[in-house]
């Protein structure tokens, strides 16, 4: 079976590997990178418990093919945290209990990233859209809206506080 | 979020109890590190896959292997002949049902049913394979639903099933496996009484549970007809003794790792794939994981039941219920086993209703074998009950919470299903909904407002734990619950309040069946009362332990030392206390360690009830509705993480409304499902839901240390009758079938309209 050689930058780093020409950005990186913090659901888009971040759009790493990735930047859950410091979207989640069984807690991280990153002080209703692709069956939501509201208000109070110093 | 407490200046104040404390296994679930059931890699391991029906009944005439086996890296194929045959080995009825559900033995009974298994080098070549056995199939007639089940000379799934609870015994085999009846009162008299009886029928769908994660598992069999298997199941005990069973094991033979569980609802308290699992590595002498794909999941484990329902009730003008038939009949799928029991026995629990009759019928069809869903039956027999209750209600002028409060079951009511209730908290639901700001704001322009209760047994059960201080004084805890939704948190709560120490001082761990007791299932709200129990046990046995290591310090009476705020305490005050992390320091000069294993079948488990309201906007045009406020109340007796007890409220709720508006399974002619996929069966989104306010009502169970009831499952119960209640309060519309989804809606407001 004939396999692709892959460059490209995970978490930071670059990274190559080799892939199924047929094979799934998902099955490369749980398969070939060891990255198992990405998740299948349904193997169809339908769910976004394997939502990682491509060149900073949220995207399901199950419907895009791995040699797709060539030259790209990806960002999965296990590269959230800066070192040693949690992201303040984690932090919030960890304290507003925004998790119940945790399978579909990293693409929900992943896609509130990307909301905060393009719009840092969105209403319930724009973080309900923006999360409408991703399936949580334990919480009915509220707790995962709060916590990214809550955490969108404490990166903006952080970035404001660094602009006065 | 509101907290109510039934005394609040008379109820016991905690200091970690009832805080809000971050969850042990939450660093883990926030940066990936999580072990799921799909997540294990195995040196050489192996990938499976399972070929199934593509019918949803026929006589298998032939399964040929051959060619599967001879694909280049293919290591095992099994089928039923690579299992005993436990009808011929005389095994219990069940047991041969269940062993059949793994792997099809002569019929398959529905579109999904296993009939054999591969494993290979890779998923791809293990799927190549299952395309390449040959199965040859003898089509027979179908059965979807239970009309079509009890149908005059309708195919029978299994040839020799007498319905049981019937007298007497039927002389033909039918369907219906087995008929369940609860009875009181005089019921003519009772509808006699009654100044308006109404009748009416609902009917439901089968729905699922819809975890985000798929059936996993890893199996990694020995050449000693022994194995290792890491699974995501809610009871890993029950899992080991349903593979053994059908692998003709003890289960002693299997040491079962409770991988992180991703959603189960009551979904992972059987097998699927398992056995399947342990037999290919045993087979290949390589481990194995097998992996469901989200259609294997939606054909082939258990939703809940669809059924039809017939409901007549009486009420006197003043609000008296004075009768109440009920008759159910519940989709079981391919194997008897549906909740129409449960769903008999807590139909009108809420009430106190002197005369009634509720019959219920266990009754097989071509779906999948249903499995526990959250408060199994309960939400299905409830969206009827509630139903006509709001119904009576309307029809006598009485504020549908009105009616409920004066026929609520209450502290020395003979429950519906025999017990006597003790002390529980139905009332203070209905109460806190009358009294909330939601129910007390008028009902906005153009929408609908509903109300429904429910009602949920809660279980106590079998638990084991382990507590051990460490030498530094922080505190392990071994469990043997999985933990489907924060009860690692509850657990470490438990300890921190018991030993007066931090939160952030006890670890919790799930071990393996190997390492801790026996544990029943996560399952029936259980685990918070139950596992809580023996940690607690666990803890005070330490604590005395303790005293008596500290009295042997200072060389006085353990009856002058007390265990106060994470220190032992000479009654003088002459000794300078001694803390937990000193005590653990000398531990080997005053007893070696310090490790106390609990086990109990925990009785005393405390009812919960939940009342619910809803304010709905409906589209008349579309038939849409949109829930635009849902405040939930339910009765916790205490909660002992108000933030995941919240979370249960929420999620049950929203399962319900998913389960009220959009949530089916559609089966086409051919008896094949044609929406199994997430696409398709459309669960909420976080869009279609408003926040949803939670107001936790505590009236402590008398029969746990803390109060516990737990809180897991009631919440599902009244959503899709508050629902549907609402619609009608909103558009004048009544539906009695589920889902109530904008094409049914809209259906009935033409009819309105051109009526």
């Amino acid at each position: 079976m004939s396999r692709t050689h892959i460059n490209c930058t995970i978490n930071g780093d670059e990274t190559d590997f080799l892939s199924e020409s047929g094979g799934s950005l998902l099955n490369a990186l749980r398969d070939d990178v060891g990255l198992m913090g990405v998740k299948e659901g349904c193997g169809t888009g339908d769910c976004g418990a394997c939502s990682v971040l491509m060149d900073d759009r949220i995207t399901c790493a199950c419907l895009i093919f791995a040699p797709e990735v060539e030259g790209r930047t990806i960002v999965t859950i296990e590269g959230l945290a800066n070192a040693d410091e949690l992201h303040p979207l984690q932090q919030c989640f960890l304290e507003g209990a925004a998790l119940q069984c945790g399978i579909c807690t990293p693409g929900f991280l992943l896609a509130a990233k990307a909301l905060l990153d393009k719009n840092p002080d969105p209403t319930e209703t724009e973080v309900r859209y923006a999360l409408a692709g991703n399936l949580c069956r334990c919480t009915g939501y509220d707790k995962i809206i709060r916590a990214v509201l809550d955490a969108a208000e404490g990166i903006r109070a952080s970035a404001t506080s660094g602009d006065a110093a | 979020m509101t907290m109510i407490d039934e005394n609040p200046t008379g109820a016991p104040s905690y200091k970690w109890v009832g805080s809000r404390s971050i969850r042990p296994d939450g660093l883990d679930k926030v940066t990936g590190k999580a072990r799921f059931g799909a997540d294990l890699t195995l040196p050489g391991m192996l990938e499976g896959a399972v070929a199934r029906s593509p019918h949803a009944h026929a006589r298998i005439v032939s399964i040929d292997t051959s060619a599967a086996e001879a694909m280049p890296g293919v290591h095992a194929v099994i089928t039923a002949a690579d299992l005993p045959d436990l009808a011929e080995a005389g095994a219990k009825t069940d047991d041969v049902f269940m062993s059949e559900k793994i792997l099809a033995r002569g019929k398959v009974l529905w579109e999904g049913h296993p009939v054999a298994a591969v494993a290979a080098t890779s998923r791809e070549i293990a799927r190549a394979a299952v395309a390449a056995i040959e199965v040859v199939y003898e089509p027979l007639p179908h059965v979807l639903t239970v009309d079509e089940a009890l149908a005059d000379g309708a195919p029978l799934l299994h040839a020799e099933m007498i319905t049981r609870g019937v007298d007497p015994a039927p002389k033909t085999p039918s369907n219906a496996a087995s008929r369940v009846v609860h009875e009181r009162g005089d019921l003519d008299q009772g509808f006699a009484d009654a100044d308006v009886v109404l009748e009416r029928e609902y009917t439901t769908k089968p729905v699922h549970q819809g975890y985000i994660e798929p059936h996993a598992c890893v199996a990694d069999a020995g050449q000693d007809s022994r194995a290792n298997l890491f699974v995501s199941s809610q009871g890993h005990f029950s899992l080991r003794a349903m593979t053994a069973t059908t692998l003709g094991w003890p289960p002693s033979a299997l040491t079962v790792t409770a991988a992180e569980i991703g959603g189960g609802f009551g979904g992972k308290t059987t097998i699927y794939l398992e056995p399947l699992a342990v037999r290919l590595s045993s087979k290949a002498g390589r481990p194995v994981r097998l992996v469901m794909g989200r259609d294997e999941v939606f054909k082939a484990t258990g939703p809940t039941s669809g059924s039809r329902m017939k409901i007549k009730m009486g009420v006197t003008n003043d609000g008296k219920m004075t009768a109440a038939q009920v008759w159910m009949a519940f989709e079981a799928g391919a194997f008897p086993g549906s909740p129409v029991g449960a769903a008999s026995m807590t139909a009108i629990a809420c009430y106190d209703i002197p005369n009634f009759l509720v019959e219920g019928f266990d009754v097989v069809c071509n779906k999948p074998k249903v499995a526990a869903y959250r408060a199994p039956g309960a939400p299905i027999i409830a969206y009827g009950v509630e139903s006509i209750v709001d119904e009576l209600a309307r029809s006598i002028n009485m504020d549908p919470i009105d009616l409920r409060l004066a026929n609520a079951a209450v502290e020395g009511t003979q429950s519906s299903y025999g017990p006597v209730f003790p002390r529980i908290g139905f009332v203070e639901t209905l109460e806190a909904i009358r009294d909330s700001d939601h129910y007390r704001s008028p009902v906005p322009e153009g929408m609908g407002r509903g109300v429904a209760s429910g009602f949920w047994f809660n279980i106590g059960g079998n638990s084991t734990a382990t507590v051990h201080v460490n030498e530094d004084g922080n505190v392990n805890v071994i469990e043997g619950s999985p933990d489907i939704g924060g009860s690692r948190a509850s657990m470490a709560l438990f300890a921190a309040e018991e030993f007066g120490i931090s939160v952030d001082r006890i670890s919790v761990k799930i071990a393996d069946t190997q390492t801790i007791g026996f544990n029943d299932v996560t399952g029936g709200s259980r685990v918070t009362l139950a596992t809580g129990k023996v940690v607690i046990d666990c803890c005070r046995a330490i604590k005395e332990d303790l005293c008596r290591r500290a009295a042997k310090t200072w060389d006085c009476e353990i009856g002058d030392v007390e265990w106060v705020e994470g220190q032992a305490q000479h009654a003088s005050g002459t000794e300078t206390p001694l803390s937990l992390a000193e005590l653990a320091e000398t531990a080997p000069r005053t007893g070696g360690p310090i490790s106390v294993t609990k086990s109990d079948n925990v009785r005393g488990a405390g009812a919960a009830f939940t009342t619910q309201l809803v304010d709905l906007e409906v589209d008349e045009e579309t038939g849409v509705c949109r829930v635009a406020r849902y405040t939930t109340a339910q009765d916790a007796g205490k909660a002992i993480h108000p933030s995941y007890v919240e979370g249960q409220m929420q999620g049950g709720v929203a399962q319900g409304i998913g389960w009220a508006f959009n949530e089916e399974y559609i089966h086409n002619a051919d008896g094949t499902l044609d929406n199994a996929s997430f696409l398709d069966y459309r669960i909420p989104v976080a869009s279609d839901l408003p926040m949803i306010e939670t107001i936790v009502v505590e009236v402590p169970n008398p029969g746990h240390p803390y109060g516990v009831r737990g809180v897991g499952e009631a919440g599902i119960v009244p959503p899709m009758a508050a629902i549907g209640n609402a619609i009608e309060h909103g558009t004048g519309v009544r539906l009695n079938d589920l889902p109530m989804s904008p094409v049914r809606l809209l259906d009935a407001i033409n009819q309105r309209n051109d009526g």
